[in-house]
Order: structure tokens, then sequence, then C-alpha cells
């Protein structure tokens, strides 16, 4: 493993454990729901990957909005802004694939036009057209700056998500736990269940963004060490051909 | 378990997708890394 550390093997072992602890609790320990059923086994993935999606964008925001804060631009942050909405985008997409699952259980639907489901889609596409940006070849510096200043302007499209199903009349139901009432409507053991997920998977998205941060540094060494190479070659191509002259 | 179907297929695109997404970062890792020289890994 050459982007690891002893720290984050640690992390990825602590991880696994909570990991097969959630599974294990979702499927043989936590009760039926009263009015879902089985269905309900479906929130310990479906609600942590959606709150890791919103951690990882608003991580992507923040690194975002110390690369611009920078005096002297390093673009540490910018990887770390980078590798956070690739996982964040990940995330999103299972949200929105176990909700759609979930959705065919209870309401008989894959997709509706909802304002949370549709909310949910324009932040996953918002996200995909922030890579898509990283992805264009200019200079790593610029890349930066630009990529910045669209994740700032994105991170503000999760409260109206959040906040869709109060907002607007909505399929999707309201919040269980982060609702604004402060009411928990869930049983002991599956509240714990579902934080043991959140946490799980808040050390799956560290561990990820870490290994991937590094990858990122690693590439953009690759392609320095490539161009300078390339111009060295260059330079050494038109020493023997103006010496010919 | 009623629907057992549907949430494996849920626990299996979640676990499946981060497992992939975690071996695909470690090989680009190990492949990029016997190229880069280790002045350039701060965590070495």
């Amino acid at each position: 493993m050459k982007t690891g550390t002893t720290t984050t093997r640690v992390l990825g072992i602590f991880a696994l454990m909570i990991t097969a602890w959630v599974v294990v609790s979702a499927f043989f320990l936590t009760p039926a729901d009263v009015v879902q059923g089985d269905s309900v086994r479906i929130m310990y993935a479906h609600v942590p990957t959606a709150w890791i999606a919103y951690l990882a964008f608003v991580t992507t925001a923040v690194a975002s909005g110390l690369s611009l804060a920078r005096k002297h631009r390093t673009l540490g942050f910018d990887r770390v802004a980078g590798a956070s909405a690739e996982v964040g985008v990940l995330f999103m997409a299972m949200t929105l694939i176990t909700g759609s699952l979930w959705g065919r259980l209870t309401w008989g639907t894959f997709w509706q036009w909802d304002p949370r489901l549709t909310t949910t889609l324009f932040l996953f596409v918002t996200y995909v057209g922030y890579l898509a940006i990283r992805r264009v070849d200019v200079d790593p510096v610029r890349r930066a700056r630009r990529s910045s200043v669209i994740a700032l302007l994105a991170v503000l499209e999760i409260p109206l998500v959040h906040f869709s199903v109060v907002l607007w009349r909505s399929l999707h139901q309201e919040a269980s736990v982060l609702n604004t009432d402060g009411d928990v409507r869930l049983d002991d053991l599956m509240l714990f269940t579902l934080f043991s997920g959140v946490v799980a998977f808040t050390l799956i998205f560290v561990w990820l963004v870490v290994h991937r941060q590094r990858l990122a540094a690693m590439s953009d060494v690759e392609r320095l060490v490539g161009l300078d190479a390339a111009i060295t070659a260059r330079r050494a191509e038109s020493t023997v051909g103006g010496g010919g002259r | 378990m009623k629907d057992l179907g549907f949430i494996l297929a849920s626990w299996i695109i979640t676990l499946g997708s981060i497992g992939v997404l975690a071996i695909m970062t470690l090989r680009r890792a190990r492949e990029l890394s016997s190229r880069i020289p280790d002045e350039h890994k701060p965590w070495v």
C-alpha cells in the first residue's frame, strides 16, 4: 500500500469492524418497522450515505475556501477538495440508488419527481460537473481557483436538499433524527445502529480522502516530471538541430 | 425476511461500490508509487 501509513491502516481496520457490526445489527438484531416492515433495513445504508455525501461536499467547500484564502497558493487544500468531492459523488450515487430501491418497496415506484429526490439528483449532477471541470487539462493553480469558486457555490444546494421536505409537499418522509422539532422517532437499537453506520462511513470517508489526495499529489508530480522531461528532450533536440545548421 | 432481494441489493451496491473504489485507489497508488521518488511523498 503506497499511500498508506500505520494511522490509515488502523483507521481502515476500525472502519471494517464497525461496518461489520452495522451489517449484523441491520439484518439480524434490529426489529422490523411497524409501518415499513423489513424494508427499513435499507435505512442503515441509505441515511449514512446521504449524511456522508453532505459531509464530503462541505469538506470540499471548506478546503476550497482555504485554498482560495491562502496567500502562498499550495495545492494541498485543492487536492483534499477534489478527493472529498470524488468520494461524495460516490456516496450521493449510493444514496440515490438505495433510496430508489427503498422507494419501490414503500411508495411502489423507483422514481418520482418529488422535491427531495429532484434536489438530490440536482446536487449529484452539480458535483459530477465539478469533477468534470477539475479534469480539464489546465495549469493546476488555475484549476484550483476555478474549481474552488464552483465548490463554494455548489455547497449552497445542501440546505435546499435537506429542507426540501419541509419547504414543499414531498412524498419523502421528514427527517426522523435531524428534524426541526428535535424529537427522535426511532427505537434505541435502531438509532444506535444508524449512528454506528454514520461512524463507520465517516471513517471510510476519511480513509478514502486521505488515500485519494495522496494519489492526486503523486499524479501531479508525475505530470510535472513528465513535463520537465519533455522540455529537456525538446531543448536537446533543438540544440542538436541548431548545431547542424 | 420480506423484500430480501431489495434489501440485499441495497447493501451489496453500497458496500461493493466502496470496496471497488478502495481497491482501484490502492492499485493506482501502487502503480504510481513505483514511478515517483520517495522525496515527493511526505507521508512516507
